[in-house]
């Protein structure tokens, strides 16, 4: 089974292709690092798999319909917007729109769904607090439990963990991690390498619009691929604790 | 995801003794039990005439045009995620004054008194058409807002241009007193005109509550949360110009109750969209109901325009609201 299936996906600006030919297929239990430099095709690719941009080629999630999507992925936008002073738990439980009948309120299952995603982001003293007043990194937890609270198969994140301080951008990956456990996908995008390597299950690696590795992050996040790619040379060490991965000089 | 219920009985109990003194105070300087007498018994047939022909219809045009702009600032504000929109924004008010200056103008009116609403309500569904090619609909709100801002410019212009080249200056000072906006000397006809267009109008805004919450995350976040970009332009734009195009047609450019009404409210409904919605109607009813019996208290025999009194209590109050809560919009 796959939640999500993109075959020869290409976007173009103008005539230059930003996502180029990339194939793509994502399996429950997998937590994906989308990794690569800035201006790679991340957001794109991600913005495209959902529709959200004109593409040639295929994707499973573009072709269902709306209501049917928003159950089947739910989407963390790089930009993190709220645009009125509503407190967190009101925030949080517009993820549970896409399961609500037409007019109807919060049932029990949504409730036991938004306390699950305030309590898995470490929210639960947060609840009352205006979304608005909190700073950058607590409304980017608020919103990434807003994505939780849509209970979706598939969660794609574009750069969550931007801007949180270390203990919040490791417990975020801790909780992605825990979903791909859990059974669900997640596929998130991130310039941290060290986290990638340590809480994915799965790299995928772009450069220039095309996908150049995919795969276990020891095949992915090797000193010739992250030199060719990013530029830059690496340091890398197995400790108790898991791999240690450093990028450390521009080359 | 409905109005706090403290909230929705102080705005209708609020909208109900309005409404009372609405009709309870006028020129005519009848007692309680003559008024209350004539309007449900139709004791008395002057006073029967006043009651039901007089201050009945401009009641309830103040509740439905106060309810139309209302509603109208709290779907634009949401749409626009922006506390400064309002519905005048999309250039329908404008473009629905220029079609009944247009009426006014070449003495269409005298013929016909059901020119002038006709003509206004024409002149706001131009203003949509051209706003929906201008705008297209897919693009996103901010083309929306230029495509509006083009319109409302042309629509004043064209205003301005009628007046400038107006042969007779008591047809000018005709059209310059009703763009100020009034409910003086409205009748049931009126009221029959306007209510099917707002009725159509407050359907559409009312449907986008759960669309407009789900903005509140941004465009791409509410399209993979199921919300249709498309669906909810359309609705807002054609219930926009429906509603309040029925309401500039009967009533003329009234301002500031789309703009200040939803920002008064929002922190009562948690500042929540689609609670907004309902509040702003029912709010939109109070402010105009209000406005209008303060237009007949402060100066009986003048005639002071509704647009002109809403103006200025509402800029002034405004800025204090601006005052006190600068620091918390961003």
């Amino acid at each position: 089974m796959t939640l999500l299936a993109i075959e020869k996906l290409t976007v173009l600006r103008g005539e230059c292709p930003v996502v180029d030919h990339v194939d793509l297929s994502v399996g429950p239990g997998e937590c994906v690092g989308l990794i690569g430099p800035n201006g790679a095709g991340k957001t794109t690719l991600m913005r495209a798999a959902l529709g959200l941009e004109r593409f040639k080629g295929l994707s499973s999630l573009a072709s269902l319909s709306a209501p049917d999507r928003a159950r089947a992925a739910a989407f963390l936008p790089q930009s993190r917007q709220i645009a009125w002073p509503v407190d967190v738990e009101t925030l949080v439980s517009l993820g549970r729109v896409p399961h609500l009948p037409r007019g109807g309120t919060l049932s029990p299952a949504d409730r036991d769904a938004i306390e699950d995603a305030l309590h898995r982001l470490g929210l639960d003293g947060f609840r009352q607090r205006i979304a608005t007043q909190l700073s950058g990194g607590e409304q980017g937890r608020v919103l990434i439990a807003r994505a939780l609270a849509q209970q979706t198969p598939l969660l794609l994140a574009d750069e969550p963990i931007a801007g949180l301080d270390p203990a919040q951008q490791i417990a975020t990956m801790q909780v992605f991690a825990q979903l791909a456990q859990e059974g669900r996908a997640v596929v998130v995008s991130l310039h941290d390498l060290g986290l990638a390597a340590r809480h994915c299950t799965r790299l995928v690696l772009m450069h220039q619009g095309r996908v150049v590795a995919d795969g276990h992050p020891d095949e992915v996040l090797t000193p010739e691929l992250v030199a060719q790619v990013f530029g830059v040379s690496i340091w890398r060490q197995d400790s108790p604790m898991g791999p240690v991965f450093q990028p450390m000089d521009v080359l | 995801m409905s109005v706090p219920k403290p909230l929705a009985l102080v705005l209708i109990l609020l909208c109900l003794a309005l409404f009372g003194l609405s009709i309870l105070i006028g020129p005519a300087g009848l007692s309680m039990t003559d008024t209350l007498r004539a309007l449900f018994l139709g004791e008395g047939e002057a006073a029967t005439l006043v009651m039901r022909e007089i201050r009945l219809p401009r009641a309830i045009l103040a509740v439905l045009v106060g309810a139309s702009l209302g509603l109208a600032g709290a779907a634009m504000q949401g749409y626009l995620r922006n506390p400064l929109a309002e519905p005048g924004l999309i250039g329908v008010s404008g473009s629905a004054a220029l079609g009944a200056v247009i009426a006014l103008q070449t003495g269409l009116v005298a013929a016909w008194w059901l020119a002038l609403p006709l003509a206004a309500l024409a002149g706001a569904l131009v203003a949509v058409l051209l706003i929906l090619l201008l705008a297209g609909p897919r693009g996103s709100s901010l083309t929306l807002i230029l495509a509006g801002i083009a319109v409302s410019a042309l629509a004043g212009a064209m205003t301005t241009l009628v007046l400038n080249l107006s042969p007779n200056p008591f047809a000018a000072s005709e059209v310059v007193f009703w763009m100020m906006g009034s409910l003086s000397d409205r009748s049931f006809d009126h009221v029959l005109v306007a209510l099917p267009f707002m009725l159509i109008g407050w359907i559409l805004m009312l449907s986008l509550g759960r669309a407009l919450d789900v903005l509140t995350l941004g465009e791409d976040a509410a399209v993979t949360m199921g919300v249709s970009n498309i669906r909810t332009r359309m609705f807002l734009v054609l219930g926009i110009a429906s509603s309040v195009g029925a309401a500039t047609a009967v009533a003329g450019a009234i301002g500031f109750v789309g703009l200040v009404v939803p920002h008064v409210l929002r922190p009562f409904v948690g500042a929540r969209p689609s609670a907004l919605l309902w509040a702003s109607a029912l709010g939109g009813a109070v402010m105009v109901l209000a406005a209008d019996l303060a237009v007949r208290l402060i100066l009986p025999d003048r005639d002071l325009k509704l647009g002109v009194l809403m103006a200025i209590i509402g800029a002034p109050f405004f800025l204090h609201l601006i005052y006190k809560t600068r620091g918390e919009i961003r």
